[in-house]
């Protein structure tokens, strides 16, 4: 039991971990260590994510009801590179939970859980969008705030901040091609007289 | 039928478009796209250091910047270990409530306007003019306040705010009387929402609605209660739940409650500030995280140090992690910083309510009409700034 500003919870952050790695006694669990990682973080394998999921939301005593971010994480040039943050609310018992599941740096993938928790849809959308993360099993992943016909992850540590060209219909592929009469105006040659 | 609506449509509130698949009148399908907004936040704030990075929130949620930057600044001081004075916090709690009592009052007027009263756009967006004057007097800007600071303020309050503050307070009751007159009994209003864009407890705890959205559908969860900041603890103020299976009408009386709620706050965030002081301490006096008063930069040698080492490459916090989420005027508004140790975030993520409040929308709509689409948006208080991000 712990109180924290006048609120009292009686689930811990420590119990949830133990009843993951009761439930689960061959998984590989780690928990993050560091003085400073102020949210209890644990290392889940990404292959079993949906499973863990499931346990969360579905085991009476955790109640995880809602999913309340995930996110992506790029920590290039360490291996492996890719990690992808999920963080889960139990309204129940008024607990934040942090999942973390490292991905390979080719081709990154981990099962999507948009069928334990409905929100994960856009949040994964989101994270394919920025780190190009595949969500397997995802019913509809596309880019969600960037153009679909956008190149490269733009969250990823070697996608430059600035220095891109602007898009424009003429230099973007897939858009509709200027009138040739446009592309053949050059700008006039203009002479200065000498002195 | 395919209907493209926004994102140039007016009641779409922004730059949303949605693509619904139409039978008659009946939405059949509806499909949420964005991005037209997009700015690459959480990108340009890899580049900047903390306090850089809270003008950028500003832009976030638009009409509520001191929600945004409290939010990110509260995530920086989880981070580095590190609060607030009780003063700086009472201020906070005080420009938090005008900011959620003027987010409200823009959402009513644009609602209302969507569905066609007119009257209650002029009302609202009179009071709202109050509260932007209110940030004008105390940091010098109408929308892009920028005025929370990590370690506290960026400044302390101007002479006589603390009296304006209370005028405000004093008068916005009968103002919400007002806004309830026109609107709380008119049967057209009640036809327009009621029973219109329901949302079930269940279905919004799935798709991660928070805020209002999910106080609509009847679950007490307030971010200011549960997992209080800001000595939030300290306030007595009642959390307002919706009634009738989470239709529009209950988000309504919600956003209303809410409003007295927070004007209820904002009284007794008054009242303690006259207690403390009109002027007083208003930032930590820990320099490595926070800047010294300029008296003392100016006759001071270290305090000078210090301001010359904050301004020159900012702050260092430790290695580590840190989510904070506050309770803003549209749900939960959470910053999710990972540090490698230099004076810029390895990665910021921002968990926007907007964004996800957005996703219940084609749980509203789907099987209903179509002009119940433009409440159902209205209803959300969707800002597509936030959305965009």
């Amino acid at each position: 039991m712990t109180v924290t500003n006048g609120v009292t919870n009686t689930l811990t952050t420590e119990r949830v971990e133990e009843r993951l790695r009761e439930r689960f006694p061959d998984a590989a669990f780690r928990r993050q260590e560091g003085e400073a990682v102020r949210d209890h973080t644990l290392f889940v394998p990404a292959a079993r994510i949906v499973e863990i999921a499931t346990f969360l939301r579905d085991d009476p005593e955790l109640d995880f009801a809602m999913l309340s971010w995930i996110s992506g994480l790029d920590l290039l040039p360490a291996t492996p590179r890719f990690t992808v943050v999920y963080s889960v609310l139990s309204l129940t018992n008024n607990l934040r939970f942090t999942l973390k599941a490292e991905l390979a740096d080719e081709n990154p993938a981990i099962p999507t859980v948009a069928g334990v928790w409905p929100t994960a849809n856009w949040h994964e959308r989101e994270t394919y969008d920025f780190f190009g993360i595949t969500f397997t099993g995802h019913p509809d992943l596309t880019r969600i705030l960037l153009p679909d016909n956008w190149n490269g992850w733009p969250l990823r540590k070697d996608s430059p901040l600035g220095y891109q060209e602007v898009a424009f219909t003429h230099n973007t592929p897939g858009r509709r091609k200027p009138t040739p009469s446009l592309t053949k105006l050059k700008p006039k040659k203009v002479r200065y007289r000498a002195q | 039928m395919t209907l493209n609506m926004g994102p140039q449509h007016p009641s779409t509130h922004g730059v949303l478009r949605v693509a619904l698949e139409l039978d008659g009148e009946t939405v059949l399908a509806a499909k949420p796209i964005m991005g037209y907004l997009h700015t690459g936040m959480e990108k340009q704030a890899e580049y900047k250091t903390y306090t850089q990075s809270i003008p950028q929130t500003d832009r976030m949620d638009y009409l509520a910047p001191m929600s945004n930057n409290l939010a990110l600044v509260l995530a920086a001081e989880k981070l580095v270990g590190i609060t607030a004075p009780a003063r700086a916090q009472a201020i906070r709690v005080l420009l938090c409530e005008l900011t959620r009592i003027s987010a409200h009052c823009v959402w009513l007027g644009t609602h209302a306007l969507d569905i066609g009263a007119m009257t209650v756009f002029f009302y609202c967006f009179r009071e709202r003019e109050k509260v932007l004057s209110i940030y004008d007097h105390v940091c010098g800007a109408r929308m892009t306040a920028s005025y929370i600071r990590v370690g506290g303020l960026a400044m302390d309050l101007p002479d006589g705010f603390l009296d304006r503050c209370q005028t405000f307070v004093d008068e916005m009751p009968a103002h919400i009387d007002e806004y309830e007159k026109l609107l709380t009994k008119n049967p057209i209003w009640l036809a327009r929402t009621q029973g219109v864009a329901p949302l079930t407890a269940k279905q919004a705890i799935g798709l991660g609605a928070t805020g209002p959205t999910l106080r609509g559908s009847g679950v007490d969860w307030d971010l200011r209660k549960k997992q209080p900041y800001c000595d939030y603890e300290t306030y007595d103020f009642d959390v307002q739940l919706g009634r009738s299976g989470g239709d529009a009408f209950d988000r309504y009386q919600v956003r209303i409650g809410e409003m007295r709620q927070s004007v209820r706050i904002a009284r007794q965030a008054v009242q303690r500030l006259r207690e403390m002081g009109e002027h007083g301490e208003y930032r930590l006096r820990d320099f490595k995280y926070v800047l010294p008063p300029k008296d003392e930069v100016r006759t001071s040698m270290e305090a000078l140090i210090h301001h010359f080492k904050i301004v020159a490459h900012g702050f260092f916090p430790p290695v580590g992690e840190a989510y904070q989420a506050i309770e803003a005027p549209k749900g939960e508004l959470g910053f999710w910083f990972v540090s490698d140790g230099t004076p810029r975030p390895w990665r910021m993520k921002v968990r926007s309510p907007s964004f996800i409040n957005l996703q219940s929308l084609p749980t509203m709509v789907e099987g209903r009409l179509v002009a119940d689409v433009i409440t159902a948006i209205g209803s959300l208080d969707i800002v597509l700034g936030e959305i965009d991000r």
